[in-house]
């Protein structure tokens, strides 16, 4: 993306991701491409069913083998993991790539302690002792700001408070010092306090180490706080793509524009009432013809021809900026700039 | 943990009191006269007031029901019996022999068959319920799933009959049941006992499975699974740490209730075998209207589901460290 110069670290390759249920085959990711060099931060954005979560845990392998389908290629620092054996993954997990779990409470083990949890990482991938990852694991929950570690380090995860759970799943995803780490929605559930701190503190970390992450939320401003560049999913598929700046103040797919319009704003005036993109997330198992946003799209009909319930949109990338949108490119500024104007009468 | 055990065994002791209490006073709400019973044929009113007063029935129930808890606690001079040492449980109506040393000298056999029973069908439960969770809609998991369902539906009377005219007496794998004290002959107190540990196993055996391959399957899609998946931990690892830890709770609390259920007397699997053991026991006991032993059977069976029930809190408390035990 930004750095198309070297070979990216993270790369997906129109990546399907589909799973066979009772009803029928889902599609949750349906050709999904993109990169990610080291030291960089990828935002996904997008909402619930967007594909975005599947598409990190089909990254660290994490679906269900048996009810599911999957197309296309990753490629992590050369290795295919597609293609890996789950014996080669297990070897990657939690050392070379590591996931931040949006519910803390959930995703750590009520029956072992904090400690255990995170120097079983540590051992499980550097051999070392009982005592060497012992002593590590206090050192990560120093290093993710838990005061008094070496205590709290043998507390189970409810005797820690919500912020500290995000800290410790944090520490436990960083003690190997992976050189991906994929963090899903790791603030949602936090107040915005410990979400600022928590957001510093994967900063410095990937400052510290070069980490390459990948940053799913479905809050903007979040991507506008801790993102290099953004990709939009909608309905499985990437609907625009390019760095934050360009995708945050320069929109060009409908979607976009319309989650922007959504998110109320700090500088008018707060009777202005938040403009919600009509209508619900599409059914992935029955999606709608030609782009998936179209019966939700306020410009479906400024298309001639009824392409957008036809023809799925291509997404042309040039330069990590790209956008999937029947719309003539000359035409976008107009209209968006209409849409929004249309929002303060 | 020690303040837990004070309280619930303190806890456990009054429900014993009470249960004592309700089947003293139900079983002279029974409208049968266990002098007349021993009384026989050419039973004259004197002979039936001297046996009554032997069996001291002639007093009031709250009174009878006061010394007997002396005796339990203390124990009591039993007019021609002579002295009877604490716990004293009294003397059987039926033939005179002390109710807990006929209980000591039963339950021996009925401990055998419930702990013997109890490996088999842990084992076999569980692991095929975890095999079925494994292989989840798999041939193997579908397997498991319509034979738990099949012995889940089968009757120990049936089965027992069946297993023991094939296996004992047409091919004669097995050896006729019987009871001998693992002390004397480990080698025959195991055959004595393989078939009808074999047999009640079949109908717990089910139970286990269904509930092991449910609760494995719940803990497997459980978000901390998942998580120690993306920590790289191995696969048995997470199946058995993580996954197996979760499923533990629900199965432990059945086991002992089951368990209690068990040393209360397989009623019917000793029947069917004709073991003499704590089930058989209390069958007669009612049979005979016999009451000193049927207190004793009805405590026992009482004490045991109470016991494991305290167990399997504290059990819980050390699968589980959210839970605090006070």
């Amino acid at each position: 993306m930004t750095s198309t110069e070297q070979q990216p670290f993270l790369s997906v390759r129109d990546l399907k991701v589909h799973f066979s249920t009772e009803d029928g085959v889902v599609k949750a990711v349906d050709g999904l491409s993109f990169d990610l060099a080291k030291g960089q931060t990828l935002g996904i954005v997008g909402e619930s069913g967007s594909g975005k979560s599947v598409t990190n845990l089909t990254i660290l392998g994490l679906h269900d083998r048996h009810r599911t389908a999957i197309d296309g290629e990753i490629l992590l620092d050369g290795t295919d993991l597609l293609t890996s054996t789950e014996r080669q993954l297990e070897r990657l997990r939690g050392n070379k790539m590591a996931m931040i779990f949006q519910d803390a409470l959930a995703s750590l083990s009520p029956y072992h302690t904090v400690g255990t949890q995170i120097s079983e990482v540590y051992r499980k991938h550097t051999g070392a002792s009982k005592r060497e990852s012992r002593t590590r694991a206090v050192e990560m929950l120093r290093r993710v700001g838990i005061p008094q570690p070496d205590i709290r380090v043998d507390d189970y995860p409810h005797q820690f408070s919500g912020g500290m759970r995000q800290r410790a799943m944090i520490a436990m995803a960083l003690v190997c010092d992976p050189e991906l780490l994929i963090a899903d929605e790791p603030t949602t559930a936090l107040d915005v306090t410990v979400q600022a701190q928590i957001m510093d503190l994967l900063k410095d970390l990937q400052q510290e180490f070069g980490t390459a992450i990948v940053f799913i939320t479905h809050d903007l401003g979040v991507i506008a706080d801790i993102a290099d560049d953004v990709l939009v999913m909608y309905g499985g598929r990437c609907v625009e793509r390019g760095t934050k700046q360009e995708v945050l103040r320069n929109p060009q797919h409908p979607y976009t524009l319309g989650l922007l319009s959504s998110m109320p704003s700090l500088e008018g005036s707060v009777d202005v009432p938040l403009n919600p993109i009509p209508g619900s997330p599409p059914s992935l198992l029955n999606p709608p013809s030609g782009c998936r946003f179209h019966p939700r799209c306020a410009f479906a009909e400024k298309v001639p021809g009824g392409l957008c319930s036809t023809e799925r949109p291509a997404l042309d990338v040039v330069d990590g900026r790209g956008s999937a949108c029947h719309l003539p490119m000359d035409q976008r500024e107009e209209f968006f700039a209409d849409f929004a104007g249309s929002r303060h009468h | 943990m020690p303040r837990f055990l004070a309280r619930r065994v303190l806890g456990a002791l009054v429900i014993l009191l009470i249960i004592s209490a309700i089947t003293f006073w139900l079983f002279y709400a029974i409208p049968r006269d266990p002098a007349m019973m021993s009384c026989g044929k050419n039973c004259t009113p004197e002979n039936l007031a001297q046996i009554r007063r032997n069996l001291g029935i002639d007093e009031p129930i709250t009174f009878q029901y006061w010394h007997w808890l002396v005796g339990v606690f203390a124990g009591r001079d039993y007019g021609g019996y002579g002295y009877c040492d604490a716990p004293c449980l009294g003397y059987s109506f039926a033939n005179r022999e002390p109710v807990f040393g006929t209980i000591m000298d039963r339950l021996p056999l009925t401990l055998s068959l419930a702990f013997g029973a109890a490996v088999v069908f842990l084992i076999a439960g569980i692991g095929a319920g975890m095999i079925a969770a494994v292989k989840q809609g798999k041939a193997l998991d579908k397997i498991a799933s319509s034979v738990s369902l099949l012995g889940s539906s089968l009757q120990i009377y049936f089965v027992g009959y069946i297993a023991m005219y094939f296996l004992v007496a047409k091919v004669g794998v097995l050896s006729q049941p019987s009871y001998t004290p693992i002390t004397e002959n480990p080698a025959a107190w195991f055959s004595g006992l393989l078939l009808p540990w074999l047999v009640l196993s079949i109908i717990f055996t089910a139970n286990y499975t269904r509930m092991t391959r449910s609760q494995l399957v719940e803990q497997l899609s459980e978000d901390y699974v998942r998580t120690a998946r993306a920590k790289g931990l191995s696969q048995w690892n997470v199946f058995f740490r993580f996954a197996w830890r979760g499923a533990m709770g629900p199965i432990v609390t059945v086991f002992g209730i089951d368990l209690g259920t068990l040393i209360g007397g397989a009623i019917i699997t000793e029947s069917v075998f004709s073991l003499q053991g704590i089930g058989r026991l209390a069958l007669q006991s009612v049979d005979q209207s016999d009451l000193p032993m049927l207190l004793g059977v009805t405590l026992l069976s009482a004490g045991a589901i109470v016991f494991f029930n305290i167990a399997v809190d504290a059990v819980y408390a050390l699968i589980d460290p959210r839970i605090r035990l006070a």
